[in-house]
């Protein structure tokens, strides 16, 4: 049991996208794919044990040691400040966390800025690198309406394309960080499976670049 | 009634009294510290500390007093201020941190020592020898390994890019996420050459035994004005170690970049079970100045309550001596 490594991945769209590329890097494991309520899966001869789990939960997994490796976004990486090693970009999931607001928003300087967001630690640090007295909401999904009722002036979410925004009459008019999905290892794995959690950094790594050149292609 | 006169330990329990005799058998005294200090003492050298965030209470005659969030700074204090050179102790104490995780502060059992005074490579050698006997102990049969840097290193490489104080802090802890792609970005960002960024992404994401990475270490560093001392002492202490002990020894660059505190070799232990690291130390200087001349030092704590994750007792046991009165 102690020579697999143990990997967390993100449930979800992107997680099946995250498995494809550990597939092509030479980590097998069919049965992941298939539907049903398993969230455990293993190859042994790959090396390699696989489970779902919820992706802002992936940092606990792997700080905790429960899971070597696992993959998360970004954002979420940055809200949860794990101790963990960040030891590649994946370049899938690729999307921004930006601030938006209705059109023809001019910031009132005079008074706290109202920010409505499912990223607390993110936001307030943003504005506390440029100085800005902010109010922070935290909300747990639809963050769109909050400028619209009138609960917050802006939001910071993440953007992808843009659509859902401009449906609610938003744009996004500053970009706080870029996101995508990384790659994580727990501390003292690194250290115990050096060699085989390497390995598969390089594997995954290398299978990463290819894709993006491919999708660039 | 039934008198049993046999405690079988925990294994924290029992790491206590292991790491005493020890340290004990190799000349450090115990020292036993307050468990508060007046929060001025912290506010003045909060950089020292892992957090800013200190427990506060205010005593009987109305000062600002804090619960301990770090046991260096009090030994430091007291034993630099005597003055008579080198003092050699160890503790065991309780340290109270905020957790970071948003669950408030936690208390956390340390098992460690201090040499506080001058340091020469033969000081770094004992308490790197010590640091690993400790984790022998510790380690109840698992596998064990004590990450090795030196900060001479890295800040060689940031004084010849002339970095200043805010970009070394990103730059430690990019390091400490061995989050290289970041790191390149935020060095080239920040002014340092693409070589200089190149060395530091190399030395991040470095990792193995001191023979193993030996080439690629010079490679990386060697030709650094000032990295060729510090490398030459951490080679120094590998060759010093019994065979048993080096074996434990990796080099790990990524914990090298925490340069407000330590000052030279920097060590991590990690226990094969244990999700965190157990043990962790190294060399400082410039702490606490207005306290005396003597405020250097190295020295290392042992995070006894984590040893608990790794499971069950180690098999010792107490046993106590007849009851007089039954």
């Amino acid at each position: 049991m102690n020579d697999m490594i143990n990997v967390a991945l993100p449930k979800g769209r992107l997680g099946e996208k995250v498995y494809s590329l550990f597939e092509s890097a030479g980590y097998d494991c069919p049965a992941v794919m298939d539907p049903g309520r398993r969230l455990l899966f293993e190859n042994e001869e790959a090396g390699v044990r696989y489970f779902w789990v919820k992706p802002s939960d992936v940092p606990i997994y792997v700080e905790r040691g429960v899971a070597d490796v696992g993959v998360a976004g970004k954002d979420v990486l940055l809200e949860s400040r794990p101790d963990v090693y960040e030891l590649c970009d994946l370049m899938l999931g690729k999307c921004r966390m930006a601030v938006a607001a209705k059109e023809g928003f001019v910031d009132d300087t005079s008074r706290p800025l109202r920010v409505a967001t499912k990223f607390p630690v993110i936001a307030r640090e943003y504005y506390a690198s440029r100085s800005r007295e902010i109010d922070i909401i935290k909300l747990n999904g639809s963050i769109e309406i909050a400028p619209l009722l009138g609960l917050s002036d802006v939001i910071v979410d993440i953007v992808e394309t843009g659509k859902t925004l401009a449906e609610n009459g938003l744009v996004p008019f500053e970009t706080v960080v870029g996101i995508s999905a990384r790659l994580i290892s727990n501390k003292v794995s690194y250290k115990f499976k050096s060699a085989a959690i390497r390995e598969m950094e390089e594997k995954v790594r290398r299978a990463a670049e290819k894709k993006a050149e491919e999708t660039k292609k | 009634m039934d008198l049993s006169r046999e405690v079988r330990l925990t294994s924290a329990e029992a790491a206590v009294f292991s790491l005493r005799s020890l340290y004990e058998s190799c000349g450090y005294g115990r020292f036993k510290v307050n468990k508060f200090e007046e929060y001025d003492f912290y506010a003045s050298c909060k950089s020292f500390l892992m957090s800013e965030n200190v427990l506060t209470f205010t005593d009987s005659t109305g000062r600002l007093m804090a619960l301990k969030p770090d046991i260096t700074l009090s030994i430091v204090k007291n034993v630099g201020a005597s003055g008579d050179g080198p003092q050699k102790v160890y503790y065991n104490e309780s340290v109270f941190r905020d957790s970071g995780d948003g669950n408030g502060f936690r208390e956390i059992t340390q098992t460690g020592l201090e040499r506080v005074g001058e340091v020469d490579t033969a000081a770094v050698c004992e308490a790197v020898e010590l640091a690993c006997r400790s984790l022998d102990l510790l380690r109840a049969g698992k596998s064990a390994v004590l990450d090795l840097s030196h900060v001479g290193v890295v800040s060689a490489i940031l004084d010849a890019e002339g970095v200043g104080e805010a970009v070394r802090g990103a730059v430690a802890s990019l390091m400490g996420d061995k989050n290289a792609g970041e790191l390149m970005r935020a060095a080239t960002g920040a002014g340092i050459s693409a070589a200089g960024a190149e060395k530091l992404c190399r030395l991040a994401t470095l990792y193995g035994t001191p023979a193993d990475v030996r080439d690629e270490l010079y490679s990386a560093a060697g030709d650094v004005p000032g990295c060729a001392p510090a490398l030459e002492e951490l080679y120094a202490v590998v060759a010093s170690l019994p065979d048993g002990l080096r074996r434990m020894i990796r080099f790990d660059f990524s914990a090298a970049g925490d340069m407000k505190y330590y000052t030279g070799a920097v060590f991590r232990g990690y226990i094969d079970g244990i999700p965190r690291s157990v043990l962790s130390g190294g060399r400082y200087g410039g702490l606490l100045p207005e306290y005396g001349a003597a405020h250097g030092g190295i020295g290392f704590a042992v995070y006894t309550d984590l040893l608990e994750y790794a499971g069950g007792g180690r098999g010792a046991t107490l046993v106590f001596d007849d009851p007089e009165v039954k």
